[in-house]
């Protein structure tokens, strides 16, 4: 039964803004569902409100119209079964790897157990960082910050990941390299994934489904499903197949840009 | 060698302080300049045989206690008006204009009302001193505390921790490079508040050691005390960047590590 209902749901879902200028439209009935475990990518032009789609999953948000449903129950307010990651990793700078992981629990409970610590640690292995448990932020990498924001997000084992252009803000082979990884984690520990990027090899490389939005007010224009085979690697995106759908998606997403680039 | 040397850092600002201190000495003598106007650099170390040591201490001691007082009410003060200012957009617009308001009055002439209504005890020292320590605390505390990024408060709304704990485990830790460079600043200014209250009235402490010598033309002793009031802020300043380094290292720009 739980099965069947989809983990993310978004049923006709507006969202106008109160700003100094006036009401400003982000989002204009878009209706999305994805499935439970799915990996899910969304293109779009910068400001046609892809992360206020993040923000009204994690219940940060409550929609102007239609509703959201999390496992077919609607938003009311924020949850946690939720991970987020976000474009900067964001990461306390005063605490080390291990206790900006075990953060979540901290915030929550005021208090970390043991048996946290410990599933911290795991999640820690997961992401690569073993043995950089007692660091500061300032002593990592771009990458490595990233990888201490997504084992924050996994520390909770939320069923559900957002992650708002995570790596965006890297160097492209770190980028490339941190993509398959997180793919390695998802397929390790399946989880439902709803990923905003600009970047259409990105997009294709990781997800099953390609969501394509409009400039403001965004709404879907596109959805593609990925016709590639799971594991994937840096060799996949080769297909034709890939190829003829990535040049797809780029002719949907050029007439967004004209006159869409204002964020 | 002669590199290794200058290349320390407290080398050469020690040099160029000599120097001064030299050329000011031989300028002195050598136009004979009088003491009432310029006091030679011997003089002002003669000027500090004027008082025992312990009339000295005494002074240093009036003077620091009022600083720090004033300093620790402006801390204690600015704090919860930071997290107020921060938390509500009304009590921002309702107190922010106030407390400049409060800011443009120059202390120094408002230190007399001060006194005759709070009369010559401490507690108009210590509010004259906080009225001056106190504004750049508050302005620092709050842009500090507006400064945390907003992805960590949505993860805090995201987890429904208590609010208070957004406060102390997201806020306030993020806010502790601004309000040291608050602190700073507020801890020299402190002792420039203590110093104007004195001379407005007292009966001890450097500015009003400081005051009395020169009414009396006793200048060389006037600039002794001006020399241990710098002593003294210079100590304070380095006690805020000391504490800053020891308790919170990673607030620190990267190179200065």
């Amino acid at each position: 039964m739980i099965q069947r209902t989809d983990a993310i749901r978004f049923n006709g879902v507006g969202q106008t803004f109160a700003t100094d200028s006036g009401p400003l439209t982000a989002l204009e009935s878009v209706d999305l569902s994805i499935e439970r475990h799915q990996f899910v990518a969304v293109l779009g032009p910068s400001g046609c409100g892809k992360s206020t789609l993040l923000r009204l999953a994690a219940g940060l948000l409550s929609p102007t119209s239609g509703e959201t449903l999390i496992h077919g129950v609607a938003v009311d307010g924020p949850h946690d079964d939720i991970g987020m990651v976000f474009q900067q990793a964001t990461l306390l700078p005063w605490a080390t790897v291990l206790d900006n992981v075990t953060f979540p629990a901290k915030h929550k409970n005021g208090r970390v157990f043991r048996v946290e610590r410990e599933r911290a640690r795991q999640v820690i292995e997961a992401v690569g960082l073993k043995g950089f448990e007692a660091q500061l932020p300032a002593q990592l990498s771009g990458g490595m910050q990233q990888r201490v924001g997504i084992a924050r997000a996994l520390f909770l084992n939320p069923d559900i990941l957002l992650m708002d252009e995570p790596f965006s803000a890297l160097d492209a082979l770190t980028r490339d390299a941190m993509g398959l990884e997180l793919l390695k984690l998802w397929q390790a520990s399946p989880k439902t994934v709803l990923f905003i990027t600009h970047s259409i090899p990105e997009a294709v490389l990781l997800a099953d489904r390609v969501i394509v939005m409009s400039a403001r007010p965004g709404h879907v224009i596109a959805d593609r499903v990925v016709p590639l085979d799971r594991p994937r690697d840096e060799t996949s995106l080769r297909s034709p197949e890939v190829q003829e759908l990535a040049a797809e998606l780029r002719q949907l997403l050029m007439p967004t840009l004209i006159g869409g680039e204002r964020s | 060698m002669k590199q290794r040397l200058l290349s320390m850092p407290v080398v050469l600002p020690l040099l160029s302080f000599v120097a001064i201190l030299i050329i000011w000495e031989l300028a002195a003598r050598v136009f004979a300049i009088p003491s009432y106007i310029l006091p030679a650099p011997t003089r002002i170390l003669q000027g500090f045989s004027a008082v025992s040591a312990e009339r000295w201490l005494e002074h240093v001691w009036a003077t620091l206690r009022i600083a720090l007082s004033g300093f620790g009410f402006a801390i204690v003060l600015s704090l919860p008006i930071a997290v107020g200012l921060a938390k509500s957009r009304l009590l921002s617009r309702a107190l922010y204009p106030l407390l400049v308001v409060i800011q443009s009055v120059p202390v120094v002439a408002v230190a007399p009302i001060i006194i005759v209504v709070l009369g010559t005890g401490d507690a108009a020292r210590i509010v004259i001193t906080f009225m001056i320590a106190f504004f750049p605390l508050v302005v620092s505390m709050t842009t500090g505390l507006m400064a945390t990024p907003p992805e960590l408060i949505e993860l805090s709304r995201s987890l429904r921790a208590p609010a208070y704990r957004q406060i102390t485990q997201i806020r306030l830790p993020y806010a502790v490079p601004y309000i040291f460079s608050g602190l700073k600043i507020s801890i020299t200014l402190a002792v420039i508040g203590a110093v104007v209250s004195e001379f407005v009235a007292a009966q001890v402490g450097i500015g009003y050691f400081i005051q009395f010598s020169t009414s009396m033309f006793k200048l060389p002793q006037a600039w002794a005390g001006l020399v241990l009031l710098v002593a003294l802020s210079l100590i304070l300043f380095q006690a805020v960047s000391l504490a800053q380094r020891l308790l919170f290292p990673w607030s620190l720009p990267k190179e200065r590590r």
